[in-house]
């Protein structure tokens, strides 16, 4: 009985000093030395600040830029989460209703469907191409860019990597929109 | 529709983790099952080396009953330790960047709907059993709640061990099964598993994800300032980081689910493109698998390795096809409304869309994994259903080790029913099986429905489920169905709406997360003992073959007809009156 306590209790330190001091330690080693911006967290900065990150969404307000998926967690990027609505629950709808009324769709214009349903960590930062397509007019208009500008910079910034192991295309908000604010000022 | 190429997401999802369960699963049988003249030579003499350090010059000569009081005693040790470590998370100076509190602090709501803070000792008691039980169903949130020390410390530690002690307890088992005279070390096999098998491939993994984005850093949580933050009222954006690859990789490798960040593989820290969603489905079967393969190898048996790998495989195809068939449909939030009627996106990132999402939901649930990529609590209904019925059957590739424990019981089952048609005493691999090892069998078998549909059915009864559920009608009944379904199988993912940190919910859940898990390990590992010393029948004509595709029939169809009994009416009253309550206007 108390051998096997004993026992117990050694190789709990031992499988402790293994998977908690070394494993950790090796991985970092390894993985901040390969590639220390993705370590960090892929971290953007621009004028020396530090902006965001280019793998979390934050929100966009302002017509001249373009708005990532809706959050259930209000973009609180230290305390992520997803709505968790059933899809028969009648708060969703009454949210998804909402959502497409503010974005101005019509049956002739309907909403992509990324954009007036929530995230599952309400950080996603991408949206689908169909869904930056569908705000790139306003954009142009706020900005007085015209609208094939905007179109074809949206068209740069679609994603397609991986398509052979069935990626869905996608568009990264933040990115897009710092390449609007540049192209913008250029001009 | 997703474009036509998404549809190639499954076929890797598939075809990855199988072709590389076979070399895998050789050298997991090379490394793990080293017969006594070779024990402690060349690679080998590292674990032996880290047994002498806890004083063991030789492996011991066990049986069934002093390896799983050696198992039961390392868990025993291991609950005593991370509680400690977690109930004192505010007074370790280590690792606590954010200067993260005690974990006794969370607050939670009474079912007068009262709000407690603190003092809520029961949220540890929880984390603890879930961990200890290689379950990680997590009533708390990972980077809101925890300090780096503990990410590592108490959940990283876990999540290694408990899978190698799952991985020990199916190795004892095997050799019971092929009659050796004692089933080996359970200490041995501990140090065997995590240095050759957990510790590589997490390694490995955990690098490759650090390189496709997932952070690895013991900084404090970032400070952002927004670019467009005079509109959106939000100026600064607290980005919360940490070792993140280092558990990740771990929690994919080693059937565990437990997420950094409360979303989990949702989360574009812990999954942050399709690449690493790959890699990471692939890792979730890809051990389970690899252990079925060793199984053969050990027996000397492939043949019957591959029927019950086959049984497994058939479950997980036709689950993957059901949810991914049901979560392409529009959701009926949507119905009638200026939305484009595509798939179900509410709980879904877009860089992993819906494919890859009904894939994972049901590969997570079909072994004890339990990550999530999307909210399953958003899902569709039915295929919100296909997560529930994995669970349920519990046997469909299931944890490291444990799952090949849980069908060995439906083996037995099966081979006993077969039995009785033919009118023979009924043998699995040259050994009678009498009554005390069916006994044994239907006991396993029975306390997995009998801890779900009690716990659903006490709490969908009282108070403390029914002030909890975050969703009306039969969906939130589903969601209490759906957590003690995940903490009986050890599974751990949620229909996360559930308002579950409360002491109802953690005492409960934590009470069946520990029935679910330790006697489903005994109990085969006892029946293993009592095959091992019986003598060996030679094999006839009139000999039931458990290597055939009627033995595979034979096998599926007792799974199946033994998961209809049980769960049919909680199914029905769940998902499937949702389902239908779609089409009321």
């Amino acid at each position: 009985m108390i051998r096997e306590t004993v026992n117990a209790f050694l190789a709990c330190v031992v499988t402790f000093l293994l998977c908690v001091v070394a494993y950790p330690a090796a991985v970092y080693a390894v993985g901040h030395t390969l590639f220390p911006r993705q370590a960090e967290g892929s971290l953007i900065e621009r004028d020396g600040k530090v902006i965001g990150s280019a793998l979390i969404a934050q929100p966009f307000a302002s017509e001249k830029y373009f708005a990532p998926r809706p959050s259930a967690a209000d973009y609180n990027a230290s305390a992520a989460s997803g709505s968790n609505l059933g899809t028969t629950n009648p708060d969703l709808r009454t949210k998804v209703a909402e959502r497409a009324e503010a974005l101005k769709a019509t049956s002739a214009r309907p909403a992509p469907t990324d954009l007036v349903t929530a995230s599952g960590s309400g950080l996603d930062p991408h949206i689908s191409p169909e869904a930056a397509l569908f705000q790139a007019d306003r954009v142009a208009a706020a900005r007085g860019m015209r609208p094939d500008q905007v179109h074809a910079l949206v068209e740069t910034h679609v994603d397609r990597t991986g398509e052979l192991i069935g990626a869905p295309p996608r568009v990264n908000v933040l990115l897009l929109n710092l390449d609007l604010d540049r192209q913008n000022v250029r001009k | 529709m997703p474009s036509s190429l998404s549809w190639l997401h499954p076929f890797w999802a598939f075809a990855l983790p199988i072709a590389a369960s076979f070399p895998l699963g050789w050298l997991m049988w090379r490394s793990l099952d080293v017969p006594e003249g070779r024990a402690g030579r060349g690679l080998d003499a590292l674990p032996m080396l880290l047994c002498r350090l806890i004083g063991r010059k030789t492996p011991l000569k066990m049986d069934w009953k002093r390896y799983a009081i050696a198992m039961l005693a390392f868990n025993a040790a291991l609950f005593v330790l991370s509680f400690a470590i977690l109930y004192a998370q505010d007074k370790i100076p280590l690792l606590n960047p954010d200067g993260k509190g005690p974990l006794t602090a969370l607050g939670y709501k009474d079912t007068a709907g009262v709000q407690h803070d603190g003092a809520d000792t029961a949220v540890i008691f929880n984390t603890v059993c879930s961990f200890v039980t290689n379950t990680n169903l997590q009533h708390y949130s990972g980077e809101q709640h925890l300090s780096y020390f503990s990410q590592l410390a108490g959940i990283v530690w876990l999540m290694f061990v408990t899978p190698a002690a799952g991985l020990c307890v199916m190795l004892a088992t095997i050799r019971g099964l092929r009659g050796d005279t004692h089933l080996g070390d359970f200490y041995v096999d501990l140090m065997r598993g995590v240095l050759f098998v957990l510790i590589p491939y997490a390694l490995i993994l955990a690098v490759a994800l650090v390189g496709l984005g997932v952070p690895m850093t013991f900084e404090k949580a970032a400070a952002a300032t927004t670019v467009d933050g005079a509109a959106t009222k939000m100026e600064t954006q607290t980005i919360a980081r940490g070792p993140v690859a280092a558990l990740v990789a771990i929690k994919q490798a080693g059937t565990n689910g437990g997420g950094f960040f409360g979303p989990n593989s949702a989360h574009p820290f812990e999954n942050p493109s399709p690449w690493t969603n790959l890699l990471s489905i692939a890792s979730i079967v890809m051990l389970p698998m690899a252990s079925i393969v060793m199984a053969g190898l050990m027996l000397r048996n492939m043949k019957h390795a591959m029927v019950i790998y086959g049984v497994m495989l058939t479950f997980l195809i036709v689950a993957a096809v059901v949810a991914i068939l049901a979560e392409v449909r529009p959701s009926v939030a949507t119905a009638g409304m200026p939305v484009v009627q595509g798939p179900n996106m509410e709980g879904k990132e877009v860089r992993v869309g819906p494919i890859a999402g009904a894939t994972w939901a049901a590969m997570t649930t079909a072994t004890s994994n339990g990550s999530v990529n999307s909210m399953h609590d958003s899902l569709n209904p039915i295929a919100g259903a296909v997560p529930m019925t994995m669970m349920m059957l519990n046997v469909v590739f299931s944890g490291i080790g444990a799952g090949f424990e849980n069908m060995l019981m439906y083996i037995i089952v099966a081979v006993f029913i077969a039995g009785l048609m033919v009118g023979r005493t009924p043998e699995y691999l040259g050994k009678k099986v009498e009554a005390r090892e069916v006994k044994l069998a239907m006991l396993a078998i029975l306390i997995h429905p009998l801890l779900i549909c009690c716990g659903a059915g006490l709490f969908a009864a009282t108070a403390w489920g029914t002030t909890t559920v975050a969703n009306p009608g039969s969906h939130g009944f589903s969601e209490i169905l759906y957590e003690f379904t995940s903490a009986s199988a050890n599974n751990g993912s949620g229909f996360e709406g559930l308002a579950d940190n409360n002491p109802a919910w953690n005492i409960a859940t934590g009470i069946v997360l520990l029935l679910g898990r330790f006697p489903a390990l005994i109990l085969p590992l006892a029946v293993a003992g009592f095959l091992s010393v019986k003598k060996r029948v030679p094999q006839t004509t009139g000999t039931l073959r458990t290597d055939d595709l009627t033995f595979a029939g034979m096998l599926l169809g007792t799974v199946l007809l033994v998961g209809a009994l049980s769960f049919m009416p909680a199914v029905v009253l769940g998902p499937i009156a949702d389902h239908l309550s779609s089409f009321v206007p």
